[in-house]
């Protein structure tokens, strides 16, 4: 199974709150604005990643299974 | 029944004209007629029996938009799609020092009809929309004559409507334009679906720039053999490109696949002063030197070399006296103001890095200049929904490794520019759109 973030860059209005839950995969640009791993994301990281997908106020990531 | 159609393929295709122009053959005083446009290429052979998928596919014909993707393969992934289709002709063109596609269209608007009513039989559309510049009305009032002049003829077996798109930069990139079309503002969306999976009316869309078409309508006139006769094996064909900056004539040329940078120069009256720099590609484009730049090949396999590509077909001539820097940062900031405002690292890392590009072509940087624009460059690269962030930081990029001279001088506080005159063309006035809707 290989799951990896997706995110819209249009939906996205750069609360930031997607970086604090998932340090793992997502940093913030100089703007503010997530910078999304695009490796999959490992099995141990997973709660995080979906915390971070749940937490967003634009519904801008979700998870997707490549596999 | 198949003995017949086994007999029509193997029909020969009738000969087509020899040397150039292919494209650029009417009149450039009046509007053609549909008459005279016959009398140019011949039937377009609409309702034929060919293979017109096979014929685009052997013929080897990418798009010339821009990005240069294979045609027959867009072709086929709408015919695949379910229903019937939809095509947009994309006469849009956003590039400010581009004329080529408004050129075809105001001077041979049939053959671009011609090659939407083709592709249509080809992938099963039932409409077809031509998408213009609203700042542009004289491509929409050449097609529309053209549209009405066919319908006495009953040439075109769908419904060909013309429509106005705001004039912005983006407003023709191909989600931008099904979302207008769509009723939405003329902005990019988050693909996907793109729009061969799901475009206007949420059919599958085939948006094709109008000289792709074009070549589409003499394809399937003269066949592939004919195609391939001008240009390379991997890039055959001819091309529209537009030769700007300081040359006697610049404007719209046709060109074979291949041709010098120089010869085209040269076709264009030649440069009128000592040229210090070439610009290849429009503002998506790349700088080459000028040590590198006339003797290059206009194909992609050839600019590959410089670290360049066709784009849009603009090449640009910037002479010594101007600077290089002062011109990248103009259209910088332009592209900058450009953005559809949706994704934040095209609003917030094109304004920083169009700021940059100014201090530093001011000569009040800090020492730290390059690295802060390729750092920034490699942060926004990617991060949007479009290309538009990607392109001006490739434009971005190119500057910076094609002038290290003279950004060492502006990091001095100097500049050997002897003009401060603008070379490469900013809209403005009545030709400036502002707006999204």
């Amino acid at each position: 199974m290989t799951i990896h973030l997706r995110l819209d860059p249009i939906a996205c209005d750069g609360h930031g709150i997607c970086a604090e839950l998932f340090l793992e995969g997502i940093e913030l640009d100089e703007w503010g604005y997530p910078i999304v791993s695009t490796t999959p994301i490992q099995a141990r990281h997973l709660e995080h990643a979906r915390r971070a997908v749940f937490a967003c106020p634009k519904v801008a990531l979700s998870l997707v299974d490549d596999s | 029944m198949s003995r017949v159609r086994v007999a029509s393929e193997m029909r020969p295709w009738p000969t087509g004209p020899t040397g150039l122009p292919r494209l650029l053959r009417g009149s450039r005083e009046e509007a053609v007629s549909f008459a005279a446009h016959l009398d140019t290429y011949g039937p377009s052979g609409v309702a034929g029996s060919r293979d017109l998928l096979a014929a685009i596919g052997e013929a080897g014909v990418r798009g010339r938009g821009g990005a240069g993707f294979p045609t027959v393969t867009k072709m086929q992934a709408v015919a695949r799609g379910r229903g019937p289709k939809v095509i947009v002709a994309n006469g849009c063109e956003g590039e400010p020092a581009s004329a080529k596609d408004r050129t075809l269209m105001r001077e041979s608007p049939h053959l671009v009809l011609d090659g939407i009513a083709m592709a249509a039989n080809a992938v099963g559309a039932e409409k077809a929309f031509v998408a213009v510049e609203r700042t542009r009305p004289a491509s929409a009032e050449a097609l529309g004559a053209a549209i009405d002049d066919r319908a006495r003829f009953g040439e075109d077996p769908l419904p060909i409507q013309v429509v106005s798109v705001p004039g912005r930069y983006v407003a023709g990139e191909e989600s931008a334009l099904v979302h207008w079309i769509n009723g939405g503002d003329a902005k990019p969306t988050t693909v996907p679906p793109r729009p061969f999976e799901r475009g206007v009316g949420g059919r599958p869309t085939l948006v094709q720039n109008v000289e792709t078409l074009a070549h589409v309508a003499l394809i399937g006139r003269f066949g592939p053999e004919w195609f391939r006769t001008l240009g390379s094996d991997d890039e055959p064909g001819s091309a529209l490109v537009t030769a700007a900056g300081a040359v006697a004539r610049p404007g719209v040329c046709e060109i074979a696949i291949g041709t010098r940078v120089g010869d085209l120069f040269d076709a264009a009256g030649g440069p009128e002063s000592e040229l210090g720099a070439v610009l290849v590609g429009g503002y998506f484009g790349t700088w080459v030197p000028i040590a590198d730049a006339l003797d290059v090949q206009l194909s992609n396999a050839a600019l590959r070399s410089v670290g360049a590509s066709l784009g849009c077909g603009v090449v640009a001539a910037l002479p010594l006296s101007a600077c290089p820097l002062a011109e990248t940062a103009r259209v910088l900031r332009y592209l900058a103001e450009e953005t559809a405002g949706q994704c934040g690292p095209c609003v917030f890392g094109l304004a920083s890095v169009a700021e940059d590009m100014s201090a530093l072509a001011r000569g009040d940087a800090g020492r730290t200049i390059v690295e802060d624009l390729q750092r920034r460059s490699r942060v926004i690269s990617r991060r949007g929904a479009c290309h538009h962030p990607d392109g001006a930081i490739r434009f971005l990029r190119s500057a910076l490794g094609a002038f290290p001279e003279e950004i060492g001088l502006h990091q001095h506080g100097r500049c050997r520019a002897t003009s401060a005159k603008p070379i490469l063309p900013i809209p403005h006035g009545p030709a400036r759109e502002l707006a999204w809707r």
